[in-house]
């Protein structure tokens, strides 16, 4: 017996070290504990100090545990009779107080990590976004800039970005790993968080809460680059999309016979994403690679990408008309 | 002093019938139990209500659909019936069959005006605009006190049956609880409504 | 046209009833048949039996939900259950396992064990106990009905609105969640009812509350919690079902409603729930604890207090699943640090639990492997849930991968186990006959390293950025090795379950007859024979301290002390009425999912209106075994 859990005992520990070894270790663009913004940061702090802390606790347990095991099992052949305690009040202090105070002190730093992370950055130095989620997207709007995109957040490193999160069909949840997490989009409710990055990169973001069929497939990506390249989006983005030749001229006329009216970005009632700056993208959906294979894929067949999306079958176009059609929209700069 | 003569005369009775046997008080102690799920039951519609009674979404509310005058008649009348419920049990106990009856029935009777009047006064409401469906104010309001009414009327037909039911086997131990118990949930019921006229009623005409 | 051929078909069952029927003959025959005995049955250890098996069917069928899950995750960007699919196994799988398995795997050990262990001939309310178990098994059946009828529902176990609300959800999927729970969770609500009742008036003489065993106390806790929870469910699943059926507008934001407050509603019961099935097996696991290291348990006062404290506690954080909705840092850090307090009484017992094995004799026999695996399975889900208090780190934690392991921590290392540990303890008083030892062991090896070989990866996918309830993920963001881990953790447990069933089906055949005392225990359940008779006690024992029956077995007594002379015992009389009127909540249940005029609906509550008068006017005082027949049997089991 006494082999057996001491073999699973080693087993354990085994497959902890494997797991620490074997490169499972996440992917730098999505993992919770090498954050690259200060909320994150701030959020594994309290990982981590709450982990070490449960782990000595473990210890403790653990130990008592196996020695327990070892010292007090039935023997062959010894047939005694164990004394019958009540029990001791004294111990009974001990693991009542103790674990009190551990916790005491373990909720000071989460009370306060908790008001820090409810604290909104000033509007001097920071940048505010109003984020709305959608079935299964995201829109993105700059405030003061009179940018709306989706799908990708770009952000300035260093800066701090207030997110002003609305809510139109059913519960989302805005979640970016690398960078921080997480608040729920309600609709009918407007929810506010912060996030920044320390350092340039592409990180990706999840919807955290079910939201249908796509829930698995709501991803978007957030952009973080440096103040001057920012700035170059910026202006990019404010400058008027114009179709340049006979092709895009062809392709933007079919856009207008059938897509704007579920995606002309001054539609109030939006059903689906502002496709203004398609062309500066660098997914199809969210998730496909951004090249004019997969935007046909997902035009002529958009519930085979992401089950449940609202976006009809665009299969009836010529291929000439389909051809001018991503022509228009890639070059959507 | 009637009670005790009443008792000392029939030595075989035990002062409180409903709880004579371990069934009765079984059932005595199981339906306070249940009274405490009603509780939460409530509780819960209370504050569903309260979150939602200013998404009136354009249709009229409290303040201009509630009037007083009809709410506390029918306050009155439900309060009444509780009096006459405990008379009922006092009668019960003092194996006063008819007496017992008579309450009982006047009960049944109140109860019934109440519910005529939570009708009259739910039509008048649909009439000027006020229905489960027009907003969340609406639906949270119905669900309340409708409720407090599908209790009201499910008492009617509970005492109902069980007078039926006295009235084929007499009190016995084995009626003894069910009256006593179905009279708790009476007062219950009626517990329920003083909170419906303050925090619906009252609040609503404060605004 | 359904509705016709329903309505004919229950007029003719009605008339049927009412009248014994056109051919009597065959009616009597079915009236003497054994289905017709357990149909009807009011005796609390065949409705235990029940609860049990029908606890186990909804448990294998939820695990064969979430292998196919598992299945589907092995590999990124996998086709095997993608979209809605996908989303009907999880939300099957969440509530099946929690409203029809672990419920009633535990509300069956507690129908068998409980009044035993009081000394109790029976429970408060047979009736009742009856018409909670079949209701129980409308309620499960409506359910998983869904799934051939309409399809299941989809929305998670949580049932979010507005995702749950017609626009979202537009076939009868939630409709069969609503009413499945709705007449499920009116059977729990009734069973829990009788529980409380029956520890607080039915117990023998001596049997004082401080007297009574860990399984019995914590199973009176968690009655209380169903008691003051499961309204909670009852109003929410009442208020979606006006959302979606008359066109009411709690949860619609579009008219004035607030899709928080479902979130409040459920969890109001939701967190209730967890210690629900959390509790009894800590229960399990004193007696277990207790029973095979030979020694009282340790600290039983404390033990009880704890568990007041943590059924308590339980009403009083329900927020902390809602730590993302926005409620701000004021309410979140309140819930956090009433969270964090429940960790105190659960460390309590946790430690008393290891004091008792402290001196003791442990026996490592299969139940007791599972207590012992238990602990350090349960204190990892513990520390995950401190964690998870923590607000700051539930906003990376929340509705990722990270809490689907701290979950199945608790829930498979805690409840499950218990569960497995108090059939292999409590199987000889069930049913009279001893499971095999060697294919207990195999049972408990391979699903303890199989859960942890399929959970504890999932820690790690959380913190790696994997949100739970999603058919698929990326590659090459380091979530492969991981998954595949996961997935190849299953067949442990699922060897691990079968190895169990091959277990009931062999020791059904052949197995070993159990003696009264197995185990050498020390309540009072094991004072009498295996299977227990019908009246339990012939005479009610006499109570003279905490595990009773140990204390007269120390002091050389073969039997208790009797309470009463042996005398003639009264026993309630079978009745078909709980059936009926669950039949009358399912077709009721049924035709609300069918909408249309809903006239099958009502037909259904119709029955059960009847079956309410028929009940009410039933002037059944049951019957007595006379001590000469009691003496008869008794001889007959010494020969």
């Amino acid at each position: 017996m006494v082999s057996r859990q001491g073999m699973w005992r080693v087993l354990t520990v085994l497959l902890l070290a494997t797991l620490v070894l074997s490169g499972c270790q996440g992917h730098d663009s999505l993992n919770v504990l090498d954050p690259s913004g200060s909320a994150g940061q701030k959020q594994l702090d309290l990982i981590k100090w709450s982990f070490f802390l449960m782990c000595g606790v473990f210890a403790v347990v653990i130990t008592i545990f196996i020695y327990v095991l070892i010292r007090f099992r039935k023997r062959k052949g010894i047939d005694v009779m164990p004394e019958q305690t009540h029990g001791s009040n004294t111990l009974e202090i001990i693991w009542t107080v103790i674990p009190i105070i551990l916790l005491a002190v373990l909720a000071v730093p989460t009370v306060t990590y908790t008001f820090d992370l409810a604290d909104m950055p000033r509007e001097e130095d920071s940048i505010k976004v109003k984020v709305t989620g959608y079935q299964y997207w995201w829109e993105f709007q700059y405030e003061g800039m009179n940018i709306k995109t989706a799908q990708e957040l770009h952000i300035p490193v260093g800066k701090k970005v207030h997110l002003e999160i609305h809510g139109k069909d059913v519960l989302h949840s805005f979640w970016v790993p690398a960078l921080g997490g997480k608040m729920d989009v309600i609709p009918g409710r407007v929810n506010t968080m912060w996030l920044d990055a320390k350092k340039p990169g592409v990180y990706q973001g999840k919807c955290a809460e079910l939201c249908g069929a796509g829930h698995a497939l709501m991803d978007f990506k957030v952009i973080a680059e440096e103040q001057a390249d920012f700035d170059k989006w910026v202006a990019q983005m404010q400058k008027p999309a114009v179709a340049q030749t006979t092709s895009q001229k062809e392709g933007e006329k079919i856009f207008m016979q059938n897509c704007l009216g579920c995606h002309a970005g001054t539609n109030p009632r939006i059903i689906g994403p502002d496709l203004n700056k398609f062309g500066t993208r660098t997914t199809i959906a969210g998730i496909l690679p951004h090249d004019e294979q997969n935007l046909k894929k997902w035009l002529k067949d958009p519930t085979s990408v992401k089950p449940g999306t609202l976006m009809p079958k665009i299969d009836y176009l010529e291929p000439k008309e389909m051809d001018a059609l991503v022509d228009y929209l890639m070059n959507r700069k | 002093m009637a009670a005790q003569t009443e008792v000392k005369a029939n030595p075989n009775m035990p002062n409180h019938l409903e709880t004579a046997t371990l069934d009765g008080k079984n059932k005595v102690l199981g339906f306070w139990l249940f009274l405490g799920a009603e509780t939460v039951l409530f509780a819960c519609l209370f504050g569903t209500y309260l979150a939602l009674r200013n998404q009136t979404m354009g249709g009229p509310d409290g303040q201009e659909l509630f009037d007083l005058k009809l709410v506390a008649a029918a306050t009155a009348i439900l309060l009444t019936s509780s009096l006459t419920s405990v008379l009922a049990m006092m009668k019960m106990n003092q194996l006063n069959y008819k007496a017992m009856q008579l309450w009982l029935g006047i009960t049944v009777l109140l109860g019934a005006s109440f519910l005529g009047l939570e009708i009259y006064e739910f039509i008048h409401y649909v009439h000027e605009g006020h229905t489960f469906m027009s907003s969340a104010f609406g639906s949270s309001f119905y669900a309340l006190v409708g409720t407090h009414g599908a209790h009201v009327t499910f008492g009617i037909i509970w005492i109902s049956t069980l007078m039926i039911q006295a009235a084929k086997r007499g009190i016995t131990k084995e009626t003894a609880p069910k009256l006593f118990v179905s009279s708790l949930y009476w007062h219950f019921i009626d517990v329920v409504w003083v909170f419906i006229f303050s925090l619906v009623y009252l609040l609503g005409k404060v605004g | 046209m359904g509705t016709l051929i329903v309505l004919i078909v229950f007029a003719l069952f009605i008339t049927a009833i009412l009248t014994g029927g056109y051919n009597k003959e065959a009616i009597e025959k079915f009236k003497k048949s054994k289905a017709w005995d357990w149909l009807t049955t009011v005796d609390h250890k065949k409705i235990g039996i029940m609860y049990f098996i029908s606890g186990f069917f909804f448990f294998l069928i939820g695990g064969i939900e979430a292998i196919f899950m598992r299945m589907q995750l092995i590999v990124p960007h996998n086709d095997l259950f993608v979209g809605d699919t996908f989303n009907q196994l999880l939300t099957m799988h969440g509530t099946t396992m929690i409203f029809l398995a672990a419920m009633p795997l535990l509300f069956g050990l507690m129908n068998a064990v409980i009044p035993l262990q009081i000394g109790a001939r029976d429970v408060a309310f047979p009736f009742l106990n009856a018409l909670g178990f079949w209701l129980f098994t409308a309620g499960g059946l409506l359910l998983n009905l869904s799934w051939i009828f309409g399809g299941a529902p989809d929305a998670g176990w949580t049932s979010y609105t507005t995702l749950a609300l017609n626009d979202y959800s537009p076939g009868p999927g939630i409709d069969y969640y609503v009413l499945g729970l709705q007449i499920s969770g009116i059977g729990t609500l009734i069973g829990g009812l009788n529980f409380i009742v029956t520890v607080i008036n039915m117990r023998a003489p001596g049997m004082t509350f401080l007297r009574m065993p860990m399984f019995t106390w914590t199973s009176f806790i968690a009655s209380a919690l169903i008691l003051f929870a499961f309204p909670a469910l009852t109003v929410g699943l009442l208020l979606l079902m006006f959302d979606r059926l008359f066109g009411a507008n709690f949860f619609d934001h579009a008219m004035g409603g607030s899709s928080v407050i479902w979130e409040h509603l459920f969890w109001i019961f939701g967190h209730p729930e967890v210690y629900i099935v959390i509790l009894p097996a800590f229960g399990i696991m004193s007696e277990v604890i207790s029973t095979f290291s030979k020694k009282r348990l340790f600290g039983y006062t404390s033990m009880v207090f704890a568990t007041v404290v943590i059924g308590f506690l339980g009403f009083m954080v329900w927020v902390h699943h809602m730590f993302t909705v926005g409620l701000g840092p004021w309410s979140n850090s309140v819930f956090a640090v009433a969270t964090m307090t429940i960790a105190v009484p659960t460390g309590i017992k946790v430690f008393n639990w290891l004091f008792t094995m402290w001196g003791g004799q442990i026996r490592f026999k299969t139940a007791m492997l599972f207590a012992v695996g238990f602990i350090p399975t349960f204190v990892m889900g513990g520390m995950t849930g401190v964690m998870l208090a923590l607000p700051p780190a539930d906003f990376q934690y929340q509705d990722s991968y990270f809490v689907v392991a701290h979950f199945h921590y608790v829930l498979v290392g805690g409840t499950v186990m218990g569960i497995f540990a108090g059939a292999y303890y409590w199987w000889p008083k069930m049913f009279g006959k001893m499971l095999n030892e060697t294919l207990g062991k195999i049972h408990f090896w391979t699903f303890l390293i199989g859960f942890h070989l399929t959970f504890f990866p999932q820690h790690f996918l959380g913190l790696f950025g994997m949100p739970r309830r999603v058919f698929t993920y990326q590659a090459n963001v380091g979530l492969e090795q991981l998954n595949m881990l996961s997935t190849i953790g299953t067949i442990g447990m699922v060897i691990g379950t079968l190895a169990f069933v091959f277990n009931i089906v062999i020791t059904f055949k052949k197995g070993a007859k159990a003696p009264a005392d197995p185990w050498d225990g020390r309540t009072l359940e094991w004072s009498i024979s295996s299977p227990a008779p019908e009246y339990n006690f012939a005479q009610l024992p006499l109570v003279r301290g905490y595990d009773a029956w140990f204390m007269e077995k120390q002091a050389g007594n073969k039997e208790m002390p009797a309470a009463e002379p042996l005398g003639s015992i009264h026993m309630p009389s079978p009745s078909f009425i709980p059936l009926l009127m669950s039949i009358g909540f399912f077709v009721s249940g049924f035709g609300f999912v069918a909408r249309g005029d809903y006239s099958m609906g009502i037909l259904g509550l119709i029955i059960v209106f009847i079956a309410m008068f028929m009940r009410s006017f039933d002037q059944d005082h049951g019957y007595h075994i006379e001590p000469h027949e009691i003496e008869e049997a008794n001889k007959g089991v010494k020969a």
